[in-house]
C-alpha cells in the first residue's frame, strides 16, 4: 500500500495492526472506535492464524489480550474511555507480568457513561496508571491519521522490546475524520520471547506468567526492577514536535486534536506580531520533560491547551520547576475550543494574565 | 496558502458524508492536502448530520471548520445553524426543493438548487447530494468540474457500476443547472 | 526394588501450601495424572484463578500463568485463540469461576471454546478465611453468614453444572466428589475424559469437582468429607450433565 489513499484514523490503526504482525483482536463493541473492530473483523479471519473475537465484556477482552501476550503473540484491544476503565484491572495484570500488548482508547467525554464526542480526558487514566499498583504504560498521542498508523506500529515494537503495554491515547475526533494515508514506511521489528507460553516440549523448565509475589521484598525487588526499565523507556523513547519554537516567548503545549487547534492559534499569534510557538507531546508517558525544561528558559509563559479539566498542565509545571506562569486554555464534555479561544489565551499569556 | 473549507450539513441518509468524500478522495487524486470529518453520533438515519471538508496547499491543522468558505445546507435546521458563520465573501448552496426561505445575509454567493426535486425527476431519487456537488463544482472558483469520473470511479465500487453512472449523472445535472 | 507409588511428572516437587486435609492436593494429583497419561505436558498450559489455588502455577510441570480473579476463562482462551495445538486448562475455585467469574464462565462454555475447566467448588471462600460463596449451601453458616445462609436475604446456590447443561454450547459437563476412594477414581476418569475431548477437538469440557474445606467449615477432615456425602452432594447431585458425543452416538 505505498500510494496515498483515503481513511478513518480508527481505520489506519486496524490496518497498521496488520501490518505489523498483529493477528489476534479481542474487543467489545463501544463508540466511537467502533471501525477497529470492524475492521478487524473483515480482514483476520482471511489471514493465515488470525483471529479476530469479540468478547462478552471489556473485562473479557483484557483477559483474552492478557492470555494471548502470554503466549508472545503481537494482540490488540481497543475501546474507549469507559471500557478502558474496565479494562483497567487487566492492565495493571498485564503490566505487572512484564508480557507485551497493545490497546487503543479512543477517547470520549467523561466521567460516567459521559458522552461520545471527543476529549482527552483520560490522560491521568493514561499516564499516571489507571489500575492498582506502581505501573507504566508508553502513551502514544496521534494527531493525523498518518500518527494514528505509524504510532501503532511503534507502539507494537515498542511493546515488544520494553515487555510492556503500549497504549494509543487518541480521541473520537482522530479516530473518526479521514486524511490520506501512506504504509510505505512500516518498520517491523521483532525481538526473541523466550519467555512465553508455548508448552516445555519437555526440554526447558515450565515458563510462568505471574503477577502474585506474595513475598514482600520479593515483590519490592520486582518493582524495582520494573521501575528501571521504565527508567530506560524515559531516557531514550520520548518523543515531541516543536512549531515556530526557535524564537517563542509564549509556548503553547498541547498533543492530539488539542495540537492541532493550537497549530492553527500559533500561526494567527504570528500574523499578529505574537511569537508563540508550540510543543506537542507525542508520546505522554514518557513525557518530554527536557524539551519542556529547556522551553522554561526561553518563553515567558506556557499556555496548557486540552480537552479535559486540566490534566496534562500538571505536568507541564512539574516539568519546567514552575519557572514560568503556566495556563489553561480548555473545554471538556465533548467540546473542541475553538483556534479564536486558543488565540485569546495566548494573548492573555502575553499580558501576564490567565 | 489557499485552502478552502467545505462544511456541507443536512439530515442522515442525504447522503452528506459521502458527498464530502467524494469532494475529499477528489482533492486526493488532485495531489491536496485534504481532511474529512463527521459528525458522529446515534443518529444514524434522520438525525442531524454534518461533514467538514479541508482542501489546502499545505499541511492541515485543525480539522475542524469553524468559518466555512462554502457552506452546503440540504436543510432549513442546517441553513440556520451555521448560515452566520460563513467567512464575509464566502458562498451558501442551498437545495431550494427542501429549503423554501431565503439566505438574509448579503456578503455572500447564494445558490438556490432545487437538488432534491432534480434528482427525483432523472429517477435518481436519492443522489440530491451529488447533484449539489456538480453545482458546487462547476460554480465554486476555488474548486473544478474536471476528474469528477475518475473520483466516482475510484468512490464506489466496481461491482456497483450502475451506481457510478447514476452519480455521474446527477453530478451532470448539477453542473449543467443554470438557476 | 520396584516403585510402587510416585508423584505423577507433571506435578513439581514444590510442597503444597494447602491445610492439613485439604482435597486440592488430591485433585492436583488427578489433573497431573491425566496429562501424564494422555502424554501432554509438553505442550501444556494451565491456569491458576485466584483464591486457594493461587499458586497452582508452581505445582504443575507444564508452562503456567496466573489469572486475575475470576477471568481463568477469558484469559485461556486467549491463550488457546493463539496456540490451538496446545491444551489449555484453568483451575477454578466456586468463588472464582460461579461469582465474579460467571460471565467468563458461561461465555466461554456457550462459545465451546476449546478448553478444559476443572472447577472445585467446596462451597466456601477459602483463601479469604471462610466467607459464604455462590455455592454455599442454604443455612451454611459462614464468616459473612454467621447465622446461616438466609437464601430470603441473599439468594439461592448457583448449580453450575445443571446451568451450563442448557447451554447448546459446551461439549462435555460432568459433576463428580473426592470424598472417597470409588469417588475419586470416577473423578479421574471423568479430569481425563475433559482433557482427551480437548485433544479432539470436541470442545468446552467443565468438570466440577464437590471438594471439602475443613479449615473453614470448622471440622475434622474426616468430618468434612461426611459432610460432602450427607450434605454436599444431595444439593449437588454426581453425574454427567452434557456430554454431546455420547448423546449423539446414543441417538444413532
Amino acid at each position: 500500500m505505498a500510494e496515498r489513499v483515503l481513511m478513518k484514523g480508527n481505520e489506519a490503526i486496524a490496518e497498521a495492526a496488520i501490518q505489523a504482525g498483529c493477528r489476534h483482536y479481542f474487543g467489545y463493541p463501544i463508540t466511537p472506535q467502533t471501525e477497529i473492530a470492524a475492521y478487524m473483523a473483515k480482514r483476520l479471519p482471511k489471514i493465515e492464524g488470525g483471529v479476530f473475537l469479540q468478547a462478552e465484556s471489556e473485562i473479557a477482552s483484557i483477559n483474552m489480550v492478557y492470555g494471548a501476550a502470554a503466549t508472545g503473540a503481537r494482540v490488540m484491544t481497543s475501546s474507549s474511555s469507559p471500557g478502558i476503565s474496565l479494562k483497567s484491572e487487566g492492565l495493571s495484570y498485564i503490566a505487572a507480568s512484564d508480557v507485551p500488548a497493545f490497546v487503543v482508547n479512543v477517547q470520549r467525554g467523561g466521567p460516567g457513561l459521559g458522552g461520545i464526542q471527543p476529549s482527552q480526558s483520560d490522560y491521568f487514566q493514561a499516564t499516571k496508571g489507571g489500575g492498582h499498583g506502581d505501573y507504566r504504560m508508553i502513551v502514544l498521542a496521534p494527531a493525523t491519521v498518518q500518527e494514528m498508523a505509524s504510532l501503532t506500529v511503534r507502539g507494537f515494537n515498542l511493546a515488544d522490546k520494553y515487555r510492556m503495554i503500549s497504549m494509543i491515547l487518541a480521541d473520537g475526533t482522530i479516530g473518526q475524520m479521514m486524511e490520506p494515508i501512506s504504509f510505505q514506511d512500516i518498520q517491523v521489528e521483532t525481538y526473541e520471547k523466550p519467555w512465553a507460553l508455548t508448552g516445555t516440549g519437555m526440554e526447558r523448565p515450565h515458563n510462568i506468567v505471574n503477577s502474585l509475589y506474595l513475598k514482600p521484598d520479593e515483590l519490592e525487588r520486582k518493582n524495582f526492577e520494573r521501575y528501571e526499565k521504565y527508567a530506560a523507556v524515559e531516557a531514550a523513547e520520548a518523543m515531541w514536535e516543536t512549531y515556530q519554537m526557535d524564537d517563542a516567548e509564549i509556548g503553547v503545549v498541547a498533543f492530539g486534536i488539542a495540537a492541532r487547534v493550537a497549530k492553527n492559534a500559533v500561526a494567527a499569534a504570528r500574523s499578529e506580531g505574537i511569537k508563540a510557538g508550540l510543543i506537542r507531546p507525542i508520546t505522554l508517558w514518557p513525557f518530554p520533560k527536557e524539551v519542556l525544561r529547556q522551553a522554561a528558559d526561553q518563553v515567558k509563559a506556557f499556555v496548557s491547551v486540552e480537552l479535559n479539566m486540566g490534566q496534562m498542565i500538571d505536568d507541564v509545571r512539574l516539568c519546567t520547576g514552575c519557572k514560568r506562569p503556566v495556563s489553561l486554555c480548555n473545554r471538556t464534555g465533548g467540546m473542541i475550543p475553538s483556534p479564536d479561544q486558543v488565540l485569546a489565551s495566548i494573548r492573555a499569556a502575553v499580558k501576564g494574565g490567565n | 496558502m489557499k485552502t478552502t473549507q467545505i462544511l456541507i450539513a443536512g439530515f442522515g441518509g442525504q447522503g452528506i458524508l459521502f458527498a464530502g468524500k467524494f469532494l475529499a478522495y477528489k482533492g486526493l487524486l488532485e495531489e491536496q492536502q485534504v481532511s474529512w470529518l463527521p459528525s458522529y453520533g446515534p443518529e444514524m438515519r434522520g438525525g442531524t448530520a454534518n461533514c467538514s471538508v479541508i482542501l489546502s496547499e499545505e499541511a492541515i491543522g485543525s480539522p475542524i471548520i469553524t468559518a466555512p468558505d462554502v457552506l452546503i445546507a440540504m436543510n432549513l435546521p442546517s441553513l440556520k445553524k451555521y448560515e452566520d458563520a460563513v467567512v464575509p465573501g464566502g458562498a451558501i448552496y442551498v437545495d431550494s426543493t427542501l429549503i423554501h426561505e431565503q439566505v438574509a445575509r448579503t456578503d455572500v454567493t447564494v445558490h438556490y438548487i432545487p437538488a432534491t426535486q432534480m434528482a427525483r425527476d432523472a429517477g435518481a431519487g436519492n443522489l440530491a447530494n451529488m447533484v449539489m456537488m456538480g453545482h458546487v463544482l462547476q460554480s465554486c472558483p476555488e474548486l473544478s468540474f474536471d476528474g469528477t469520473e475518475t473520483t466516482v470511479q475510484k468512490l464506489v465500487p466496481a461491482k456497483k457500476a450502475a451506481l457510478v453512472e447514476l452519480n455521474l449523472k446527477a453530478l451532470q445535472l448539477g453542473r449543467d443547472y443554470e438557476g | 526394588m520396584a516403585i510402587v507409588f510416585q508423584k505423577p511428572h507433571a506435578l513439581t516437587d514444590a510442597p503444597l501450601h494447602y491445610c492439613p486435609g485439604c482435597p486440592h492436593g488430591i485433585i492436583h494429583r488427578l489433573v497431573a495424572e491425566a496429562i501424564d497419561a494422555l502424554g501432554i505436558e509438553g505442550r501444556t498450559i494451565g491456569i491458576a484463578p485466584v483464591g486457594c489455588a493461587v499458586m497452582a502455577y508452581d505445582y504443575f510441570s507444564c508452562d503456567m500463568m496466573e489469572a486475575a480473579h475470576g477471568r481463568a476463562p477469558a484469559t485461556a482462551t486467549g491463550i488457546k485463540r493463539c496456540r490451538p495445538d496446545n491444551i489449555v486448562f484453568t483451575y477454578q475455585g466456586d468463588g472464582d469461576l460461579a461469582s465474579i467469574g460467571m460471565a467468563e464462565t458461561v461465555h466461554a462454555a456457550a462459545r465451546n471454546e476449546n478448553i478444559t475447566v476443572i472447577f472445585v467448588n467446596n462451597a466456601i471462600y477459602g483463601m479469604t478465611g471462610g466467607q459464604m460463596a455462590p455455592t454455599s449451601l442454604p443455612g451454611q453458616v459462614t464468616q459473612t453468614s454467621p447465622y446461616g445462609r438466609d437464601v430470603t436475604h441473599c439468594g439461592w446456590p448457583i448449580r453450575i453444572c445443571e446451568l451450563l447443561a442448557t447451554l447448546e454450547g459446551p461439549e462435555y459437563v460432568a459433576r463428580v466428589a473426592v470424598n472417597n476412594v470409588k469417588n475419586v477414581k470416577a473423578a479421574g476418569k471423568a479430569i481425563q475424559k475433559a482433557f482427551q475431548n480437548q485433544i479432539d477437538k470436541k470442545g468446552f469440557s467443565l468438570v466440577e469437582v464437590i471438594s471439602a474445606c475443613p479449615t473453614n467449615w470448622g471440622m475434622t477432615p474426616q468430618k468434612a468429607l461426611e459432610w460432602v456425602e450427607s450434605d454436599m452432594i444431595p444439593y449437588y447431585p454426581l453425574g454427567v450433565y452434557k456430554d454431546r458425543t455420547a448423546a449423539k452416538e446414543a441417538a444413532e
